[in-house]
């Protein structure tokens, strides 16, 4: 098999002292980066590029660093989801909704264990996926035209109602909240500034970076201000216990068909350049949701599979968002963007005759991509204990570095006030929102997919010259629509077994 | 060999710089610093620190020169903060490029304008491309035309930058010499990047592809993509020589992305002799050669005066055709 030895001397090219210590630290840095809210992955690699340079790497070794941050970032996002409910990085939004509550539930450690190993498997399984399916998933990510991204942005939206919230309005509201917001900024398709007025920070749109940190960060910040007891004590928190520090075999058991089924969606959303990790966590918790829990019944209040089932498709999604960037030099994803950059700097041109002019670069990288995922979970799981002590710091200590950091992560990336204006203005947003009781998450992927949405609509408009029939042109965008109206169906009928269920509950409770 | 490069770079750095020294009356910045106007990752970014490191590995500039990224309004940001706060640094220079140009003629960065600054020179440029699809029917620049003169809405053209960004104004500049008449009808679609259109022509969604030769390249070589014409005054060299010019087509079109710099508006004439002369050894300098290979990078040597001219023609040239199309008043 050719695979296999390209894959045999990629890890020859690999595996020396210095890639594995430099795998090390890039792994440890990036789990650190995606831990902090507002450092992502893409901005991780971006600080440590100038790094790579200056130690005058050479190009495989660059990449291992690099990739190794990537990938450890795309772990280390979780564990603030998990313990404060402050998403890391945009994928890691999703593990919010049932870690957070795990977490409450003291069984933390378990979240934290369980999620690592389903990032592990998930970025396990697509590497290989990247082994043997890049070149026929070009052709896949090219049955995409506009008309079918179109599609399979509606999909994301139709689905929206079947998470999270207990009312599908509130929800709604939310996601067109988000859409509005990523309106904002030049209108690619027209060159018009649109509800800019006339200020020039607003131009290029605002960054969902700032977005996410405001809403989710600031905002639990405010939260804790506002309850703070008038003569300076602390209010009374829910006494923390962290529970065991490993997830039990019953548990992974049970989450296995999960981590599989989402590895793939991850893996496939991934693939399709400018899907990227997001919708990947984002539609293998939803479709996870609907194949074990369509009443709602556990999701959302801490079930296990809700953990693992983002996990597993946002670190699924990050090693297929390298099949087109390095196949078609078309980034999946805002880190592959910057990565595609890192390649360029190092004289490789990545697109479609890479895997023939560099192959020892290819497969250098993929090697090291296996060695940072072993890496990674033999990083994760002693440091779970690690990470829970965060839990047992107090509020007054921990509120103040969470506001320090969302200030310092966001001037990093811009450079400039404006931009923590805006930061602390959704902070003060998220505050009142969560005051009604709206949902944050479909803010959040309104301002990811709302854009794609609408740019890819009117893309296909302008090809087809107004004819609205080519979004029913082809096979796939009719699969496509059909998942979505099914997806969007499904909850509603649902739903009303759903409202019995809890009035029973209730009238249980009542009893009791 | 990357040693043996840097140290000619050297050579030749302290060579050019000497009598440089003598004229620029002894100006050395304390603090060099470069502005990236946009986020780490993308073209501005890779010439403030390219440059950078050019100049520090071959000792052209004492200790380093800062980078810092100022991202926001297409560039805007960072071109109002030089004009309104820094508008008399010696130290300061700002990386630009052909959509700083593009962005200045059409009123995009509000209240400002290209005098309000210096423009100190390029580093290189990268040549306009208009490919189709190796099986397309279009042979030549010249037959795309003829259909988009004749219906324009048989064709999609993707691109990656914005409607009447540098992408969209290629094409619309061909079609302008080529006599056709209506050229708001013409079929632009704006994507993320140029991959991202060049992936929808190979999906079959779009007709034809603009975009900049470096990007291009490997689809190129991979046999995905037919240069139909590159927008350079003459035929380049080396792997590109085999692309005919659209001037040989009988179109004048010349499009060049160039990169370059700009610096504070009231820089001293000492400081502003200084960083002309210094971008001009750069150029020279077997280092940044290299550097411009790897990068796709073609010829375009201009400094001082010369690079103000250049660039306030082409600010008028973007003025017009943006009018035309109705993007401007």
């Amino acid at each position: 098999m050719d695979t296999f030895l390209s894959l045999y001397d990629g890890f020859a090219v690999a595996l020396t002292w210095q890639n594995l210590l430099l795998a090390l630290a890039g792994c440890f840095l990036g789990t650190m980066m995606g831990a902090l809210p507002g450092l992502g992955p893409a901005n991780g690699v971006a600080i440590l590029i100038p790094l790579a340079f200056t130690m005058k790497l050479d190009a495989t070794a660059a990449l291992i660093l690099l990739t190794s941050v990537y990938y450890g970032a795309m772990y280390g996002g979780r564990i603030s989801s998990i313990l404060l409910n402050i998403p890391g990085d945009e994928p890691a939004m999703m593990t919010c909704l049932d870690g957070y509550p795990m977490a409450k539930a003291g069984r933390a450690g378990e979240a934290l264990a369980l999620s690592g190993i389903a990032s592990f498997v998930g970025a396990f399984f697509a590497t290989w996926g990247l082994v043997f399916l890049a070149p026929q998933l070009v052709k896949i990510a090219l049955l995409f035209k506009p008309a079918e991204y179109f599609v399979l942005y509606t999909l994301a939206f139709a689905t929206l109602g079947g998470i999270a919230a207990t009312n599908q309005a509130k929800s709604a509201f939310a996601a067109a909240l988000g859409i509005g917001i990523a309106m904002i900024g030049v209108d690619t398709q027209t060159g018009v500034q649109r509800f800019t007025f006339g200020e020039v920070h607003l131009y290029d749109g605002i960054d969902f970076l700032i977005a996410i940190v405001g809403l989710f960060a600031l905002s639990e910040v405010f939260v804790f201000l506002e309850h703070r007891d008038p003569r300076g004590a602390e209010a009374p928190r829910e006494t923390v216990t962290i529970g065991r520090l490993t997830a039990p075999w019953s548990m992974l058991r049970r989450c296995t068909p999960t981590m599989l089924r989402s590895t793939g969606l991850g893996f496939l959303s991934g693939v399709l350049p400018g899907a990227g990790a997001s919708l990947g966590s984002f539609l293998a918790y939803s479709v996870e949701k609907q194949v074990v829990d369509p009443t709602g019944r556990s999701f959302g209040k801490g079930d296990p599979r809700g953990v693992a089932a983002p996990e597993a498709g946002n670190n699924a999604a990050s090693g297929g968002a390298l099949v087109p960037m390095l196949a078609l030099g078309v980034p999946g994803s805002g880190t592959t963007a910057v990565l595609l950059a890192v390649l360029l700097t190092l004289n490789i041109q990545p697109g479609p005759m890479l895997f023939q002019e560099n192959p020892d670069v290819v497969w250098g990288l993929i090697a090291a991509l296996f060695i940072a995922n072993f890496m990674l979970l033999a990083l994760n799981i002693p440091m779970v204990g690690l990470f829970t002590r965060v839990l047992l710091i107090p509020t007054h200590i921990l509120m103040p570095i969470v506001a320090m950091v969302a200030f310092i992560g966001i001037y990093s990336i811009t450079g400039s006030t404006f931009e923590l204006s805006m930061m602390v203005g959704f902070g003060i947003l998220g505050w009142i929102l969560r005051k009604f009781e709206v949902p944050l998450v479909p803010i959040i992927l309104g301002i990811l997919l709302g854009n794609e949405m609408e740019v890819n609509l009117r893309r296909a408009m302008t090809i087809s010259n107004g004819e609205w029939s080519t979004l029913f042109d082809s096979w796939l965008a009719l699969a496509l629509w059909a998942i979505a109206i099914f997806g969007f169906v499904a909850p509603i009928f649902m739903g009303k077994r759903v409202k019995r269920r809890i009035r029973e509950a209730e009238e249980e409770r009542i009893g009791d | 060999m990357i040693k043996k490069i840097v140290t000619g770079g050297f050579a030749l750095a302290v060579l050019a710089g000497l009598p440089l020294g003598a004229t620029a009356q002894e100006f050395t910045p304390d603090q060099p610093e470069c502005i990236a106007p946009a986020a780490a990752g993308g073209g501005w970014d890779f010439t403030c620190r390219q440059v950078a490191r050019v100049l520090r590995e071959g000792g052209m500039i004492d200790g380093t020169m800062r980078v810092q990224n100022l991202s926001g309004g297409g560039g805007g940001v960072a071109f109002a903060e030089v004009v309104n706060k820094r508008g008399d640094e010696d130290d300061l220079i700002v990386a630009a490029s052909t959509a700083t140009a593009t962005r200045l003629a059409q009123g995009a960065y509000p209240g400002n304008t290209m005098d309000q600054v210096r423009w100190l020179g390029t580093i290189g440029a990268d040549y306009g491309v208009i490919g189709v699809r190796p099986d397309s029917d279009f042979e030549t620049l010249t037959d795309l035309m003829d259909v988009l003169a004749e219906d324009p809405r048989q064709v999609s053209i993707g691109g990656g930058s914005a409607i009447g960004g540098w992408d969209h104004l290629k094409v619309l500049m061909a079609a302008q010499e080529a006599g056709v008449e209506d050229l708001r009808a013409i079929k632009y679609i704006a994507f993320a990047g140029g991959g991202e259109a060049i992936s929808q022509l190979l999906a079959g969604s779009l007709q034809a592809y603009t975009g900049d030769l470096s990007e291009a390249m490997g689809f190129v070589e991979s046999g995905d993509l037919r240069v139909l014409a590159v927008l350079a005054p003459e035929r380049l060299e080396g792997d590109f020589a085999e692309f005919p010019t659209a001037r040989e087509q009988g179109l004048d079109v010349v499009g060049a992305n160039w990169r370059g710099f700009y610096a504070p508006g009231d820089m001293s004439d000492e400081a502003y002799d200084w960083w002309v002369g210094e971008l001009g050894a750069l150029y020279a300098s077997d280092a940044w050669k290299t550097v411009m290979e790897n990068n796709g990078l073609a010829d375009l040597d201009l400094q001082g005066d010369e690079f103000e001219e250049f660039v306030a023609g082409s600010v008028s040239e973007i003025e017009e055709i943006s009018r035309e199309i109705g993007l401007i008043q």
